[in-house]
């Protein structure tokens, strides 16, 4: 890997849209796609036309329904006639689509590209969307056994909960203040200013130690974001947000060898992000982040791979409020996929325009109260093995 | 910006139905020749980042790229999925290298159809659901049928015309050791053929076979040090059409023609038919073939079925191709890539 | 202003949803492949044995085995028979089926690290399975599974296929 490099190109998010995240939209998976891009394009002020290339994000494909679904959300994506690619690392792959853009247009081989990730969970699979992830196991040493999506997560919430000795009181914190934050967003799936850490503690079991308020709904919802390299993102606007470090990590098939208490990958991950970045002391350089977070003690164990936190020391900045919005270290000042929703691939790209918009100061009601100049959004998939990492500034 | 070079490459299967390795071993095994190819690379120290090119149905997996680490010599590395063919990856690869954060990248792709039970269904899934799902298309080769009309109609192309590039592809992997279904067609043979989907005979209709295949690829500083005979890229190109069939020019691949045209201006070729020494196009069909030469400038539009007849032997030198066998069909009829090197 | 600005979509409910059913999953089957590696595995399995493949640079056991060491990238150098006995590194209780239906009652499931004779493991790398442990659901609430040895509980030698499924689950096995 190349170290301390002059980029010929540097690449600039110049604008943002998404949809409405809910449980069911009327919109077909192409539809959602539109609405999203043509959102990002008007704010960039741009046309279809001005746009040279085309990544889109989208995983699994069982979820649409359609088999090779790069090719079917191209019309949708405004592919029509352009290079487009579908890049996809399971739930990490929201935040990975904005990265392989970033490419696209630090080689020179475009200088504006439109973004676009979407997800429909709701119309394909039945009887549940979980029941589509049956096919996420390996298919001759574990699907056999009929698992359950969720647990191989509660597998993991609860290894982090015994070697750091977490309290599940302090994991519902996550939920609550994700839920709260998401009122300020105009796409939230989930608000609820009146939530507490009982209602969530009180939810539906699902499988031990995850509740239903645990975790984040089945979503419908794209997100785009445009970019575009340095001196048409001059052109574009006055206040660019620089894409300023990427990294992405793919964590070993057999999650069953290795310890599941720390997310190694999302640490390799940060780390190639913070070195193009020049950050090497996270927890004073990010001023405000947005880690990923389909369960709440997701965004425990991310902050700590981060190094927003030390190891087992989430919680406790959680319970002394330093993730508020209004604290030192805001932490998914968006309301995150517990609170706005997760229609996956669209939910991390939809991170990364809340970083945009958190340093453009366009956040409104979400803006966090200390002055910002270098976020990040990072996200996680697979066999919880995937990270993705993406640092902005300005 | 640095140029970028293919330093490597690796194989194994190509043969109808590999029963003693899974599609996991298949890619350890090629990743394995294409390192060693690279001047014996090593995976875990050398390369910077991994691109397996697969799509979750042709895997029977949901978000396949779980299994891409670990045979290739990506774990705990930086790996990512491309839905598309290995061709479209090298794009990506480029891409990646020519940003300047990239030294080395490794391509892997792989199909393992024989793992398929219900191909024909699987193939269907990616038809608009609610316009052209609710068909039930008896037989997913009807789309490239319609194509194969439309284009033969067009263009005078006529089954002789077919059966000349079967032969041709049968004959040419004969020289091929990975070409599972090579051999020497006499005149008959194709007319013998049973038809699948008018005008389409099964000979018309590349096999399927089971193969995974690696590329290293590398930056111009990195691919002097891994070989002595770099191979560079100097163009490569990717377009989309339309998925919606009905809106999609079903006698002319526009998809590949613009593709091609990326390519060649990166690699400054003005004059395709004159420049390009020899090329290998998709003919997953064997129609497809005498379009794509066309759309790739190889030939003015509608003469390659004629060039075919007239010069034999300058067609097959202008266009040698493995053999059908060796091609997995991996994209739709509305995409197409294009990397001359 | 709050961005994003009026975001687009129209929500609706399950019962105004109009839709062409057409069902996934049924309709795309395959015949994996088990390969070198896992057909090995498999079969063993069917014999009342755990085995699993070994590098001999890195000392690491691989269960489930591959042919491949996924950290020196290079072929394993052969295979190892780990003890049907080990230690519950993490575990939960479903009370949800694959469907996402209520289950009728608790299943614990969990992650065992394997004892290899001859080795020593330790936390972040280990020959481990995924598999059901027939204890309560207290034992999960409690967290006291933590740490607790188990055994395989094999099925009877005639019902076994070479699956994963030939044992039945994994019981504690006392101290
Ligand atoms: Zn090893």
């Amino acid at each position: 890997m190349s170290r301390n490099i002059n980029f010929k190109h540097r690449v600039a998010v110049v604008g943002a849209g998404m949809t409405l995240f809910r449980r069911r939209l009327l919109e077909t998976p192409q539809e959602l796609a539109w609405l999203a891009a043509k959102q990002a394009l008007e704010e960039a002020g741009l046309a279809l036309k001005d746009i040279d290339c085309v990544v889109i994000g989208s995983a699994p494909d069982a979820f649409d329904g359609v088999h090779m679904k790069g090719e079917y959300l191209a019309d949708g994506a405004g592919g029509w006639h352009k290079p487009v690619v579908r890049v996809y690392v399971g739930g990490a792959t929201g935040v990975f689509t904005p990265i392989a853009g970033w490419w696209h247009v630090a080689s020179g081989l475009c200088r504006k590209a439109l973004v676009v990730a979407e997800e429909k969970m709701s119309h394909a699979a039945k009887p549940h969307p979980q029941y589509v992830f049956r096919y996420i196991w390996d298919p001759i040493v574990e699907k056999p056994l009929n698992p359950n999506l969720i647990w191989i997560f509660a597998m993991e919430m609860h290894r982090y909960m015994y070697k750091c000795g977490v309290k599940k009181e302090d994991i519902a914190l996550v939920s609550v203040k994700n839920k709260r934050n998401a009122c300020g967003h105009p796409s939230a799936q989930l608000c609820d200013p009146n939530i507490t850490v009982d209602d969530v503690l009180k939810s539906e079991v699902l499988v031990w130690p995850v509740q239903r308020l645990d975790v984040s709904p089945v979503s419908d919802g794209a997100a785009a974001l445009v970019l575009a390299d340095e001196a048409e993102a001059r052109r574009i606007t006055d206040t660019p947000v620089w894409i300023k470090g990427i990294g992405f990590t793919l964590d070993t098939t057999h999650w069953t060898n290795r310890d599941l208490a720390y997310p190694e990958y999302v640490r390799r991950a940060a780390e190639m992000a913070y070195r193009m970045a020049g950050i090497d002391n996270p927890r004073k350089q990010i001023d405000v982040a947005e880690p990923y977070d389909p369960f709440d003690y997701k965004e425990l164990h991310h902050m700590e791979g981060l190094g927003l936190a030390k190891k087992c020391e989430a919680p406790i900045l959680t319970r002394e409020g330093v993730t508020q919005r209004d604290g030192d270290l805001p932490i998914n000042p968006s309301g995150g996929l517990l609170g706005v929703g997760n229609p996956i691939a669209a939910a991390g790209l939809m991170k990364v325009a809340e970083i945009f918009w958190q340093l453009r100061g366009e956040a409104g009601a979400r803006q966090v109260k200390k002055p910002v100049y270098t976020g990040l959004a990072q996200a996680w998939g697979d066999l919880m093995q995937a990270g993705t990492v993406i640092v902005l500034g300005i | 910006m640095t140029k970028v070079a293919i330093v490597g490459l690796g194989w194994s299967g190509f043969s109808p139905e590999v029963v003693d390795m899974s599609f996991r071993e298949m890619m350890f095994k090629a990743a394995q020749r294409a390192y060693e190819d690279a001047g014996g690379l090593d995976p875990r120290r050398d390369v910077d980042a991994f691109i397996s090119c697969q799509e979750d149905f042709w895997e029977g997996i949901s978000i396949a790229d779980e299994f891409a680490p670990d045979p290739i010599g990506g774990a705990m590395k930086s790996v990512y999925t491309v839905a598309g063919d290995s061709l479209q990856c090298v794009g990506q690869a480029y891409a990646m290298i020519k940003s300047g954060l990239f030294d080395v990248v490794v391509v892997e792709s792989h199909g393992k159809p024989s793992d398929m039970l219900t191909l024909h269904d699987v193939m269907s899934m990616a038809l608009d659901p609610i316009s052209l799902r609710p068909l039930g298309l008896a037989n997913i080769h009807a789309l490239a049928a319609l194509e194969a009309r439309a284009y033969m109609a067009k263009y005078g192309v006529g089954p002789q015309h077919l059966a000349e590039v079967v032969e041709k592809a049968h004959r040419a992997g004969l020289r091929n050791p990975r070409a599972s279904y090579a051999g020497r067609l006499n005149a008959g043979d194709y007319e013998l053929s049973p038809v699948v989907v008018d005008p389409l005979r099964e000979a018309d209709i590349a096999k399927f076979v089971d193969a995974a295949v690696v590329v290293v690829l590398a930056s111009e500083a990195a691919a002097r040090d891994l070989s002595d005979t770099p191979v560079w890229v100097e163009g490569v190109g990717w377009r989309t059409e339309t998925s919606t069939l009905e809106l999609h020019d079903w006698a002319f691949p526009l998809h590949a023609r613009m593709a091609a045209e990326d390519a060649y201006r990166q690699a400054k070729i003005a004059d395709p038919a004159k420049e390009v020494g020899f090329a290998e196009v998709d003919n997953r069909y064997s129609f497809k073939e005498l379009q794509h030469i066309e759309a790739l400038g190889l030939a003015p539009r509608g003469s390659a079925a004629e060039m075919l007849l007239e010069e034999p032997s300058t067609q097959a030198a202008a266009c040698p191709s493995t053999s059908a066998a060796a091609r997995w069909p991996r994209g739709s009829p509305s995409k197409s890539t294009a990397s001359p090197d | 202003m709050t961005k994003p600005v009026n975001p687009r979509g129209t929500p609706i409910k399950e019962a105004e949803a109009v839709g062409i059913e057409f069902p996934v999953v049924g309709k795309a089957r395959y015949n994996y492949t088990t390969g070198e590696a896992l057909g090995v595995f498999l079969a063993g399995l069917k014999q009342g044995r755990i085995l699993g493949t070994v590098c001999k640079r890195c000392g690491r056991v691989f269960v489930p085995p591959r042919m491949y060491c996924s950290y020196c990238f290079r072929p394993v150098d052969g295979w190892v028979e780990a003890r049907d006995e080990g230690v519950v590194v993490t575990a939960v209780a479903s009370y949800i089926e694959a469907t996402r239906a209520r289950a009728e009652k608790a299943r614990v499931v969990g992650v065992i690290k394997l004892e290899v004779p001859g080795y020593k493991f330790d936390d972040h790398f280990f020959p481990g399975i995924m598999h059901y442990i027939c204890v309560d659901d207290e034992a999960v609430k409690s967290m006291g599974i933590f740490g607790m040895r188990v055994r395989a509980r094999w099925r009877p030698v005639e019902q076994r296929v070479g699956s994963i499924t030939d044992i039945e689950c994994f019981e504690p096995a006392g101290p």
